[in-house]
């Protein structure tokens, strides 16, 4: 029966085609370590935000008037609102948290050499389009810091030389962030962007189902196959990967099920204190900080503040934070190293990498506090060294001395 | 090479942990002019006791709030029916003598006064309060409500400690009784903790220092002791306002985490399994 109804499927649909090479029988590299559960756990992380996402959306009210009531309701007067709407905010915070070591994944092993450019173009895609979802998503709940923390952001396009005053005004549709402001940041964040972020995901996990995973060896596992033609040192996604993914997603859910059900605030990470108070355009807040997922890119943002070549700081200060975010998308063709993994490479790229990770938490933690003249300095001097790592790329990878590849994955 | 990784992300992780300590310290909104007791610490805020299982004190702290702090103050994300529930009390005993003027059981709670005319009276219309533990924490509100003292210079005769030169009357002053900032001898204390001694007579050496608070003997309804436990019982009040779903929350929790912890070790169990067909 399940045989005769798959057969009609296929004769109209490759279905079983498509199972088969998406799923059942990918190809998985045999050493795959615990590094490559960020990719499976962003799905489900991604599954979890359109999810609860759909429930928020069934009573949140996108008005200035009425937003931050809306939340309130949705916590209070909603049938395990409260559940839901934790959900998404923990998932918020896990999405960022799971992306980043996803990157750094990448990094460590070379995953965006060739053949895999594309795929982590594909990746740096996704990772905008998260950016993006989260600036628009935190803006909704219309508490003191979503307001603050939309004018700071906004007013980042205020600073772009001539056109800067009306592309803000036109951003904002309004002389002041206003309802008309939360509005279309509604429109982007439930619609436009999680349709382009499902569409990407798809496509960069197509690409990646052509050119294959990588492996924390970097070495080529298509090279050496057996008969019938399936690469020898890997292993079917079925049953093999699948339970190994189940039982880590088990192990991730309960680390998100404590932060949801027993510290949704975060310890003010995940939910600022300073969004309990509804929005005011009189008030200010005291220190206005952005999620902390986006810190170390606030941090290089504060850190230039000096004009040069007549252009204000403060544009200079968007344009280094933009390129902090963009640079990632050249890694593939600044890297010139002939191996892909840091285990093969040599000391000054394992030196380049420590040195970026380093300069990204000590950018996130200053990216959470009050600027000194003292913090304002290392801000400035760890900007240059996150910079470092890709702009110095070229000339560390071409001239240091790697380690010879294996031919084949090595285990253990 | 694998471990310069490890121990590079470690150490970032660790800066990471002693950033989190560092701004979750900053997070309590710090308490203004606030004297400890012992005349060391000013601008922390005295630690509030509060406790979500604890229905007496939160009964009592809804009663000084329906009675004294809701003729100004709404709780206007919040309603009646649902805080008579939660805190146990009889849905009849709660219409009778809770809820005042024409509201409804069923209705947010709102505060008697106009915000426009509050605006005139007081400079500032009085903030609702239903997130008022979320957004400075219970001890701020614990520190702020027992830091009124009487000074003749501001408009409406009390000043707050916590919340220097605040438009808030002292609502509860009869309750209290009226409370000044005084001046007292405190021992000095020395680098190393000890106190500090004259050399010759070894007689303690003291050192006047101002800003604590006392109250008029006698002029209040309330001991101190039953004063202080009022307010704890408000601050637990406003907690509760805060996070109303609490407890629910973490049972709830307990039985998912309890199903993960199940989920998990059978899939451990499956995993394990296949993996010796690799092996």
């Amino acid at each position: 029966m399940v045989t005769k109804i798959m057969n009609w499927f296929d004769d109209r649909l490759p279905l079983t085609a498509t199972i088969e090479r998406h799923l059942t029988k990918y190809p998985a590299p045999i050493n795959m370590n615990i590094w490559y559960l960020a990719g499976v756990l962003l799905v489900v992380v991604l599954v979890i935000q359109l999810a609860s996402g759909i429930w928020l959306l069934m009573n949140y009210e996108p008005t200035a008037e009425g937003a931050f009531a809306s939340i309130q309701y949705i916590m209070r007067d909603v049938e395990y609102g409260y559940i839901i709407r934790y959900m998404h905010t923990t998932g918020a915070s896990a999405f960022f948290a799971l992306i980043f070591l996803h990157m750094f994944r990448g990094m460590m092993y070379g995953s965006y050499q060739k053949p895999r450019e594309l795929l982590w173009v594909l990746g740096w895609i996704t990772y905008l389009l998260l950016c993006m979802l989260g600036f628009t998503g935190y803006v909704l709940p219309w508490g003191q810091m979503s307001f603050w923390a939309a004018q700071v952001i906004m007013s980042l396009f205020g600073s772009i030389p001539y056109i800067g005053e009306d592309l803000l005004t036109w951003i904002r549709g309004d002389y002041l962030i206003s309802g008309i402001t939360l509005n279309r940041l509604f429109a982007f964040h439930v619609v436009l962007l999680p349709l382009a972020l499902i569409a990407v995901v798809f496509v960069h996990i197509l690409a990646l189902h052509e050119v294959g995973s990588n492996n924390p060896d970097g070495v080529d596992v298509k090279k050496f196959k057996d008969e019938d033609g399936v690469p020898l040192d890997t292993k079917p996604f079925f049953p093999y990967d699948i339970t190994h993914d189940l039982y880590a997603i088990g192990v991730f859910l309960i680390f998100f099920v404590t932060i949801m059900f027993f510290y949704p605030d975060g310890g003010g990470y995940v939910i600022e204190y300073v969004n309990y108070e509804a929005a005011d355009n009189l008030k200010t807040p005291e220190h206005i900080v952005p999620s902390w997922y986006y810190t170390p890119y606030y941090a290089m943002l504060r850190a230039v503040t000096f004009p040069l070549f007549g252009l204000t700081a403060k544009f200079l200060g968007f344009v280094v934070m933009a390129a902090g975010i963009a640079i990632f998308v050249a890694l593939p063709w600044l890297d010139r190293s002939p191996v892909k993994s840091i285990r093969y490479k040599g000391n000054y790229s394992k030196f380049f990498l420590a040195l970026f990770v380093v300069s990204f938490f000590v950018l996130g933690y200053l990216g959470t506090v009050t600027s000194t003249p003292g913090r304002t300095l290392a801000a400035q001097i760890f900007t240059v060294t996150y910079f470092a790592y890709f702009l110095l790329m070229p000339i560390y990878t071409k001239y240091e001395k790697c380690k010879p590849v294996p031919d084949r994955v090595q285990l253990g | 090479m694998k471990k310069t990784i490890l121990s590079a992300s470690l150490l970032a992780s660790l800066i990471a942990l002693i950033a989190s300590a560092n701004l979750s310290a900053a997070a309590g909104a710090p308490c203004g002019n606030y004297l400890s007791e012992d005349g060391l610490t000013k601008g922390e805020c005295k630690e509030a006791y509060v406790d979500a299982t604890d229905k007496a004190s939160l009964q009592r702290g809804a009663q000084v709030y329906m009675n004294y702090c809701l003729g100004c103050h709404s709780l206007k994300y919040a309603r009646y029916k649902k805080v008579s529930e939660d805190l146990e009390i009889p849905l009849s005993m709660f219409q009778d003598n809770l809820i005042f003027g024409d509201q409804k059981i069923g209705d947010l709670i709102l505060a008697g006064m106009d915000p426009k005319e509050a605006k005139e009276w007081f400079g500032n219309a009085p903030p609702d309060l239903t997130l008022e533990a979320g957004l400075r924490g219970p001890d701020w509100i614990y520190s702020y409500l027992t830091s009124f003292y009487i000074d003749e210079s501001r408009p409406l005769g009390v000043n707050n400690k916590v919340y220097e030169n605040v438009g808030m009357p002292h609502v509860l002053i009869d309750m209290q009784g009226t409370p000044r900032s005084v001046c007292r001898q405190m021992p000095l204390i020395a680098s190393n903790g000890g106190i500090k001694q004259d050399p010759l007579t070894g007689e303690q050496l003291t050192q006047e220092k101002c800003g604590f608070l006392e109250v008029d003997n006698g002029t209040g309804e309330m001991t101190p002791e039953e004063f202080d436990q009022a307010m704890l019982d408000l601050t637990n009040f406003l907690a509760y306002m805060t996070d109303p779903l609490k407890i629910e929350r973490e049972t709830i929790g307990t039985y998912v985490l309890l199903y993960l912890f199940i989920f998990t070790m059978l899939s451990y169990l499956l995993y394990r399994e296949f993996k010796k067909d690799l092996h």
